[in-house]
């Protein structure tokens, strides 16, 4: 880490603190196709890989009382589902499978990133453009399958002064739409600038005199990013919830 | 961070000549189809093995659990409520054989009441007898005393008055001595 941190022609501190989000093959050189392995797709298996590993290979004994790994996939199994039907209510368990596919894809490549020297993918807008597009395309159509013309009640905030509804409902339809917008940044936006302030502090761990410190506040961020990992994959997988609680019950 | 904006014209160029990012490697669009196809392959990927394996064996293992746990409950709740019957009916044989215990007690009781109230009337009555015929003696003993007394005071009289040498005819005096005893 710290020779990256000088540059060759510089000689002074130079931070390359983005390196790490660099997209490229995983094996070999070359240009990246659509099918390429690239370091995002090879972690993106690792991360189906360990989904499998908890969730089907630790369950294989289902035993009553569990072991180990069948115990945490049934607490990931249990949190998930508590919280659709808290939040979402009875009857969007239908919609547990797509959610929980979210969740443990989400929580599995935050903290697969955690690995020194490994690629995060939940980092790119890319990927999270894509789920929150997901997410918002869903909801609509839900909304719309569901309740037809009704799921525009979802503007029309009825407990509002008669005046004040069509100024709250271009307000609403501004808010629905910059939805996928702030779902998609908020997840890739904490992780990347987790991941590039630890990098920072590995650059200034290059000044021995400063290094101790460095090393520390890399400590202290990692810690940080422990909690972000999880806490943003439920803040995601929660939001879910909540999109998907207004396509069910459209009126407020 | 740099942020500067990459166009299309240097977006083939995201790494630079040192192998250095060229501004934010997440707005490279270059690399977009390959992240968003490989995101898609994974989602679905996942999505099968979570809704065709891993979720339906969760929730039956979940749901055999929440099973076993109730039947053990309400096998404990039968086997509390024998426990209890089992309870009440031993209490209840002690109760019953506690009254069986006082009846027997009084039964015998009234039987050895009945045996002495019988002794003793028996015994009152010979009691009663034996001092009847001792009266009977004892008035026998008096009346014969009496006649005694009479026949001893007759011949004293006969006696005294032969002693005095009075000349007197013996039954003259008996009938003298008579008449003074009743007089």
């Amino acid at each position: 880490m710290a020779t990256e941190a000088t540059d060759a022609t510089g000689g002074g501190l130079v931070f390359h603190p983005m390196d790490q989000f660099i997209i490229k093959p995983m094996f070999g050189d070359g240009d990246i196709g659509l099918f390429t392995i690239t370091n995002s797709a090879f972690w993106m298996i690792l991360a189906i890989i360990v989904i499998v590993a908890l969730m089907v290979v630790g369950t294989r004994s289902r035993a009553i009382v569990p072991t180990r790994s069948q115990s945490v996939a049934e607490l990931a199994y249990g949190f998930v589902y508590k919280m659709i039907e808290d939040v979402t209510g009875k009857d969007a368990v239908v919609y547990f499978p797509y959610i929980m596919t979210l969740f443990m894809f989400i929580v599995t490549a935050n903290f697969l990133g955690l690995i020194p020297t490994s690629f995060t993918t939940t980092s790119h807008f890319a990927v999270t453009i894509i789920l929150a597009l997901a997410v918002f395309l869903t909801v609509t159509i839900l909304g719309f399958v569901k309740n037809g013309a009704g799921f525009l009640g979802l503007f029309w905030v009825s407990s509002a002064p008669l005046p004040l509804r069509p100024v709250l409902a271009i307000i609403e339809l501004i808010s629905y739409f910059v939805r996928p917008v702030s779902h998609s940044i908020r997840l890739a936006g904490n992780v990347m600038a987790g991941h590039a302030v630890i990098k920072v502090f590995a650059g200034f761990a290059a000044i021995w005199t400063i290094a101790p410190v460095s090393v520390l506040a890399i400590a202290a961020m990692y810690g940080l990013e422990i909690l972000v990992a999880f806490i943003q994959a439920y803040v995601f997988t929660i939001l879910t919830c909540v999109y998907l609680k207004d396509a069910l019950h459209p009126h407020h | 961070m740099a942020t500067e904006p990459i166009n299309e014209e240097i977006a083939g160029t995201c790494v630079d000549s040192y192998g250095s990012a060229v501004g934010m490697p997440q707005l490279c669009f270059e690399w977009f189809p390959n992240q968003i196809l490989w995101l898609v392959i994974t989602l679905v990927v996942i999505f099968l093995v979570l809704s065709r394996i891993a979720l339906p064996r969760i929730a039956a293992v979940l749901a055999e659990r929440q099973g076993t746990i109730d039947s053990d409950i309400s096998a404990a709740e039968t086997l509390k409520l024998q426990a209890e019957a089992a309870e009440a009916a031993y209490q209840k044989a002690l109760t019953d054989a506690r009254a069986q215990a006082q009846g027997i007690a009084k039964e015998t009781r009234a039987a050895i009441q009945k045996d002495l109230d019988a002794a003793i009337e028996k015994a009152d009555t010979e009691i009663a007898a034996k001092t009847a015929q001792s009266e009977k003696a004892i008035a026998d003993i008096r009346a014969s005393a009496l006649d005694s007394v009479e026949i001893v005071a007759k011949e004293a009289a006969v006696d005294l008055v032969q002693a005095l040498g009075i000349n007197a005819n013996d039954a003259d005096i008996v009938a003298a001595v008579d008449s003074q005893l009743k007089g």
